[in-house]
């Protein structure tokens, strides 16, 4: 969900739009996880909900009645329940959002099998193929908008147009519950009324400078010299960006977008400075995400921490391994090579994650073995936790440091008394 | 101080201490070589950099006695490159000058109170021959570690029992032996020392050329090995801590065995290598008579080749890192190789064998892992 709202530029063409050769739809769940958690809570339609972890973590989504008050996505719990004190809280339910996105990526793929997902509640599709047998774009997205509500029972938003960056842009403006055709001819006038803020990439560190240049709309943008707009954003984005100012995306739909990392990260529900607190949530990370490689059947050979400290200024550090890994052990073991080197005295550490990055597949992989490796190795440790957590459920089998504090331990409980 | 000597031996000299320097130390005074100039005729050059020390004493003819520390690359590069004629060296004021023919330099001099005093090298402990010992570790030092993993296995293991000494090394890929005889001052001379690979390796390539070159093992306390031959004495510190027990890395058994002409296999795993991207392997199928060397899988570039091997035992197909294979057969220096197999998800063992049929030498053996394909 974006954080923010543009008005939808003014047509000054007569006429219903035409939808000629605006053949990619850019579809996006509205308010995805919340309206998605909210199937099993009719009770709440209506009424601002946020869907988001208790304690220090940041808001996964929010009904619109949440985001009249302010309230958008990744802004931290604490803030959310500031501005709309009356909303309900929900923690999310990942498996019912993966089920769901699953359900809705089938559906994509009777329109075309021109399919890209970006995540779990949005997609490009380019439905060029399509509209011989379905009718033209405008009418496939309705389709689309429909089969969805009625299988799915929650809505979504589409954007009908000639590329991907301009259906995607119109997608957001359409929301929530909406459908927005761009038609060729009156692209560049549409995206030029728009704020520079609007263009996909630009977010606020880029606008802040593209402000201090004097540009505020696309327009300024378009008709400025790309040389001045590659000295101020760098050779690459100021080319690129001068390219969409005038509605040429050239990026074709990609069926198979391949993962390009797979990582998971937790905000701590205090502030943490004992080392041995984070190693061991680095363990449950590792954990996490070597499983997740799994059984997507990936294996990495970069493995990259990210830690966030108390004055939400982030680093990250990688390390590329000899061989490609998807074992949990491994993974950890890097984790805190590379924690243990940042050599922080005691900082205060907010949020920490771990990463597995250049992924290829599992099976296959050459792998130079060691001479002291076991016969059996911790692969074959991790196979078998997957194994039992297939059967018994996620966290059946763990690392004993992360089994709970037995009751009654109070254990890094503050004393009150 | 005052100073001639002869072109080529003030370059030899020169060039062996100023080997190990440092581009940039720590200390700028460790960038220096230290001269010292003896009435009774002779020139001791040396050079330190906490970690290696050098040390070589030359004749000359010294009219005024004295030491002066100057930047010891600066001076090997001019030495190298004056012409063949006698050199003249002078202290002049806070400068030094080098004359030869109608060349002359004049040198900064560095501060010979903050330079720090050479170790003195332990007790000599016995010879070894020059050439063997020079083979010997660079057949072991190619499997040490470069990394900074693990710094231990940045060392070659030197173990001496009575005369018998065994050099090995391994990164946790492979494993290389050594063993030879070397004569001990006493016959009970027992002795472990961990030695980093890269300085063992330049040392034992500069003394190499000499007949024999003696140890100094030094006692448990002083954390020095020295090494001298002729005129050339260096120490080196070395590394510390547990080397990894690996008696139980050597398979006790065998399969398969092949033996292949070991130039017509590197050369031929050379060629083949040049379709494996990175981290991929060499395929080597062994078949009644002859081994089959593949690489590149897919849509990419692929090869073969195949070599003439004797095998005995089962047929067998396993992967290696062509590197770490050419590593093992450059190393083996003799005309055969003969490899040794189990399983191919096992260790194999190369040994080396002057003619095609029979016995194989196992005074050198390199153990190599597989590389296997994830499931």
């Amino acid at each position: 969900m974006s954080r923010r709202q543009f008005s939808v530029p003014v047509r000054n063409e007569p006429g219903p739009p035409d939808d000629t050769g605006c053949t990619i739809l850019h579809v996006d769940m509205d308010a995805f996880y919340a309206s998605a958690s909210l199937l099993s809570r009719p009770d709440l339609r209506g009424r601002p909900v946020i869907i988001g972890g208790s304690g220090r973590s940041v808001v996964l989504s929010a009904t619109y009645e949440a985001r009249a008050f302010g309230v958008t996505s990744a802004m931290p719990m604490a803030r959310a329940r500031r501005l709309c004190p009356q909303a309900v809280v929900i923690p999310p339910d990942h498996r019912r959002y993966a089920a769901i996105s699953d359900a809705i990526m089938a559906t994509f793929a009777t329109f075309t099998e021109h399919v890209e997902p970006l995540s779990l509640d949005e997609a490009f599709l380019d439905v060029s193929g399509a509209v011989r047998r379905l009718g033209p774009p405008a009418r496939v997205a309705q389709m689309l908008r429909d089969t969805i509500a009625d299988e799915q029972g929650i809505t979504c938003s589409v954007g009908v147009a000639a590329s991907k960056f301009v259906a995607k842009l119109a997608s957001g403006l359409a929301k929530p519950d909406g459908l927005l055709v761009v038609p060729r001819n009156e692209t560049v006038a549409f995206l030029h009324q728009l704020p520079v803020g609007a263009i996909w990439g630009v977010g606020e560190r880029t606008e802040e400078q593209l402000h201090r240049l004097g540009l505020r709309t696309v327009a300024d943008l378009a008709h400025t010299p790309v040389e001045t707009l590659q000295r101020a954003l760098g050779d690459v984005a100021g080319r690129h960006l001068h390219e969409l100012a005038w509605g040429r995306d050239p990026r074709p739909v990609e069926r198979q977008r391949q993962e390009k990392s797979i990582g998971a990260d937790e905000t701590f529900a205090h502030d943490v400075d004992d080392p041995a607190v984070v190693h061991r949530e680095l363990l449950r990370l590792s954990d996490r995400t070597a499983a997740r490689a799994r059984s997507a059947g990936m294996s990495g050979r970069t493995i990259s921490i990210k830690v966030r400290f108390a004055d939400f200024t982030t680093i990250t550090r990688a390390k590329t391994l000899r061989n490609h890994t998807d074992v949990s052990r491994e993974i950890h073991a890097t984790a805190v090579e590379l924690f243990d080197r940042l050599g922080l005295q005691r900082a205060r550490i907010r949020l920490v994650g771990v990463r597995l990055e250049g992924l290829a597949p599992s099976s296959g992989t050459p792998i130079q073995a060691t001479l002291d490796e076991p016969e059996r190795g911790w692969r074959d440790a991790d196979r078998a936790v997957d194994r039992a957590s297939a059967r018994f459920g996620a966290g059946s089998v763990r690392p004993a440091s992360l089994m709970p504090e037995p009751s009654g331990s109070q254990d890094g409980q503050p004393d009150l008394s | 101080m005052k100073f001639r000597v002869d072109r080529d031996v003030l370059a030899d000299a020169v060039t062996w201490v100023a080997r190990g320097l440092p581009a940039r130390p720590p200390v700028p005074v460790l960038a220096g070589v230290l001269i010292e100039a003896n009435e009774e005729g002779s020139l001791t050059l040396s050079a330190f950099d906490y970690e290696v020390s050098a040390k070589v004493t030359v004749p000359a003819d010294v009219s005024e006695s004295g030491e002066v520390l100057v930047l010891g690359r600066l001076l090997a590069d001019i030495s190298r490159n004056l012409p063949g004629k006698p050199i003249d060296v002078a202290t002049d004021g806070s400068k030094v000058n080098v004359v030869c023919g109608s060349s002359r330099f004049s040198l900064r001099e560095m501060p010979v109170s903050d330079y720090p005093t050479l170790p003195s090298a332990p007790e000599a402990s016995g010879t070894v021959a020059g050439d063997v010992f020079t083979q010997a570790v660079a057949q072991v030092s190619i499997a040490a570690d470069r990394g900074d993993t693990l710094p231990i296995l940045t060392g070659v293991r030197m173990e001496i029992d009575g005369d018998k000494m065994t050099l090995l090394a391994t990164d946790r890929y492979r494993l290389a032996m050594r063993e030879l005889t070397w004569s001990p001052g006493t016959s009970d001379a027992s002795h472990v020392a961990l030695i980093p690979a890269r300085q063992l390796s330049d040392t034992a390539k500069a003394l190499g050329a000499s007949g024999s070159i003696e140890l100094e093992l030094g006692g448990g306390g002083d954390g020095l090995i020295g090494f001298e031959a002729g005129q050339r004495r260096t120490t080196t510190r070395l590394l510390d801590g547990e080397y990894p027990k690996v008696a139980s890395i050597f398979p006790t058994s065998v399969d398969t065995e092949a033996v292949i002409d070991t130039a017509a296999l590197e050369e031929a795993v050379k060629r083949v290598a040049l379709v494996a991207e990175r981290n991929t392997p060499v395929l080597l199928k062994f078949t009644d008579g002859q081994v089959a060397i593949e690489a590149g899988t897919g849509d990419d570039a692929q090869a073969s080749e195949a070599v003439e091997a004797s095998l005995t035992g089962p047929e067998i197909q396993i992967a290696f890192n062509p590197q770490f294979l050419l590593d093992g057969l450059h190393a083996v220096g003799t005309p055969f190789s003969r490899l040794s197999f189990t399983q191919p998800s096992r260790p194999a063992v190369l040994t080396g064998q002057p003619e095609a049929d029979g016995d194989s030498d196992q005074s050198y053996r390199y153990v190599l892992m597989p590389v296997r394909f994830a499931s």
